[in-house]
């Protein structure tokens, strides 16, 4: 059998000598930053439009649509070093709707874990960037996710770690909303809210569809601040694609209890013909298609 | 026929040595941590709880919470054992085991309390009876069932240092000591030689190697010397030695308190059958039990002494 690749920089430092820090100076002005983060956005769709055409594979939809919050997160929010992936410091993300692998992996190649050109092997045979995550294969990947509900148990562990340890470091978690069907997550709410951990965020990249349909008329969220407020959490909503609503709601001080952002998104965000469109959970642009989303993504 | 009676009487709990053993490493490092699902006491970990308050990790009654938390406390810098009824832990959170502990590589050490039939009367719903075979179809888990208090300890010192996912199958049912030197009572990947024989091979597990030594006592006086093993790493397997057992006496009987499909005597067939094949003989559970304390139902499936020698002599043509 040949061996899998993994990826990560060419020279990685020494324990001990990792800096920690948000990409983006903290200090920077918030329309500055906001501008900062509109164009890594943007660079990171490019990528993954790119890679999904590539691999003529993927899941173009989810990864549209939570872009924006990986990009502000990965660049103006968590402390990381990328050169140092496992520095025991860092902060812990966990994208827990695995499937939308390519924006995390044209995020995390963008923010310098690893060379933007090994995007072009995703989904390639032995390569590290699998349609899901791999920790043991892609600097950067924090948890193996795919199977959904998994991601925010994983996240409440990470947070009572940081506890235990008087650490300062924090930790959050993408999901999906439709894997919030998924009972496990509320097993986990019910923990983080249980234990007042102020140390977590969970984000929901709220863009309404699920595979097979919308999730209301599939199996039914709303009220959903309601039931994260029931289960002890601090509801914060806004605009899952205004950088600096993201920012402000992932960076407002914490006090007693773990936080849910429901990001509100738009399923395939930023290419005209995708945008919240069920059809496009995992169907794959033509090449044409490909060019026209990288126009309109220009 | 009679009973043969057991070398020495079965007086131990095994969670009595495993609570201890992870009180006094938690005492020496910080990092030990005990995650649980309702199952403080079911899990001997009061005393645990008493003197590290913050590091026992109760998360309720909620199997798949239970092991992502110990998979992300793991991400954190901590050496979880997560201690829960066998059933619940391999049944409901089968997918965490897999996907958030082995196949991220996480250092997590699942013990499955009270395992096999050991909650008798209960029924199946709670008879942990299929967890050999679901953990070991899972790649880079490491399966350990201690059969003594001696061993069940030095497996608790192995797995926190070990730094690997690992599945601990922690016998409630009493048993009696087998270890030869209880100092050195348990080499990961190592099966324990307990008697040497060259007319056939018991190969046992966990509760079953002291009902092993006894059958072996009884074939004695029946003219045969069995080689006794004590498959206490069930993986990865102790290939070397099983192929000398198969190759040295030329017939092996399999005792376990699981199901026969994927369990001990699975694997043991997959290696004798690739390198040295041997008939064999597998005992084990053979369905879900009928209602009955567990020595009343290893009776009822003939895992005992009797059933053992039964095996033996049919294998030997006697």
């Amino acid at each position: 059998m040949q061996s899998e690749e993994t990826l990560s920089v060419s020279s990685p430092k020494p324990t001990g000598t990792t800096t920690l820090a948000t990409d983006l100076a903290p200090t920077l002005g918030a329309s500055q930053r906001n501008a900062e983060l509109r164009l890594r956005a943007t660079e990171v769709r490019r990528s993954l439009v790119q890679m999904i055409g590539q691999a003529r594979m993927g899941h173009v939809g989810g990864d549209l649509s939570v872009t924006d919050i990986l990009a502000t997160l990965f660049f103006g929010v968590l402390r990381l070093d990328p050169q140092a992936p496992r520095a025991p410091g860092r902060d812990r993300f966990i994208l827990s709707k695995g499937h939308c692998s390519a924006a995390l992996y044209a995020t995390l190649a963008h923010r310098g874990f690893f060379s933007t050109d090994a995007l072009s092997t995703f989904m390639q045979p032995l390569s590290a960037l699998n349609g899901h995550p791999n920790r043991r294969k892609v600097a950067g990947v924090e948890a193996n996710t795919g199977p959904l509900g998994h991601g925010l148990p994983i996240g409440v562990g990470c947070a009572i770690a940081a506890k235990l340890a008087r650490a300062a470091w924090r930790t959050y978690v993408v999901l999906g909303d439709g894997e919030l069907q998924e009972g496990s997550n509320w097993e986990a709410a019910m923990s983080a809210g249980h234990r007042g951990l102020d140390n977590l965020v969970a984000i929901v990249d709220r863009n309404r569809l699920q595979q097979g349909a919308r999730t209301e008329d599939t199996n039914r969220l709303e009220p959903l601040g309601d039931k994260w407020r029931a289960f002890g959490w601090d509801v914060v909503d806004c605009d899952g694609h205004d950088h600096g609503a993201l920012y402000e709601a992932l960076t407002a001080p914490q006090e007693g209890r773990p936080r849910c952002i429901i990001a509100r998104t738009i399923k395939g965000k930023g290419v005209s013909f995708i945008e919240d469109r069920v059809e496009w959970h995992h169907k794959v642009p033509s090449p044409e298609q490909i060019e026209l989303a990288l126009k309109e993504l220009a | 026929m009679e009973a043969s009676p057991l070398a020495k009487p079965p007086q131990f709990d095994c969670r009595v040595a495993f609570a201890e053993t992870l009180s006094e490493l938690a005492g020496l490092d910080e990092r030990i941590v005990a995650v649980c699902n309702d199952s403080v006491g079911s899990s001997n970990l009061v005393a645990f709880q008493k003197r590290f308050p913050e590091r026992l990790i109760n998360v309720g009654i909620a199997e798949q919470n239970m092991v992502g938390v110990a998979a992300g406390l793991a991400i954190g810098g901590f050496i979880p054992f997560v201690c829960a009824a066998a059933p619940f832990l391999t049944g409901r959170a089968l997918e965490q085991v897999k996907v958030d502990v082995a196949y991220n590589g996480l250092p997590v050490v699942l013990c499955g309390m009270s395992p096999g039939v050991a909650y008798g009367e209960l029924g199946p719903t709670h008879h942990s009876i299929e967890d050999l075979s679901w953990m070991r179809a899972i790649d880079g888990l490491a399966i350990v069932v201690p059969a003594d208090p001696a061993q069940t300890s030095a497996a608790v010192k192995w797995a926190a240092a070990a730094g690997i996912p690992c599945y601990l199958r922690v016998g409630r049912t009493k048993v009696a000591s087998v270890s030869p030197d209880p100092a050195n009572a348990f080499t990961f990947g190592k099966i324990g030689v307990l008697r040497e024989g060259r007319d056939l091979t018991i190969a046992a597990t966990g509760v079953m190697v002291s009902r092993a030594l006894a059958a072996a006592e009884e074939l004695e006086r029946r003219g045969l010397q069995a080689r006794v093993l004590n498959v206490a790493t069930v993986k990865p397997l102790d290939e070397a030695a099983i192929i000398a057992a198969a190759r040295e006496t030329g017939a092996i009987v399999t005792i376990e308190e699981a199901m026969i499909e994927g369990g001990l005597g699975a694997a043991i067939a997959e290696v004798v059958v690739r390198h040295a094949p041997a008939p064999m003989r597998l005992l084990g559970i053979k369905g879900f039990a009928p209602t009955g304390a567990a020595e009343f139902l290893f009776d009822h499936f003939g895992l005992n002494a009797q059933g053992l020698v039964a095996a033996a002599l049919e294998l030997k043509g006697r």
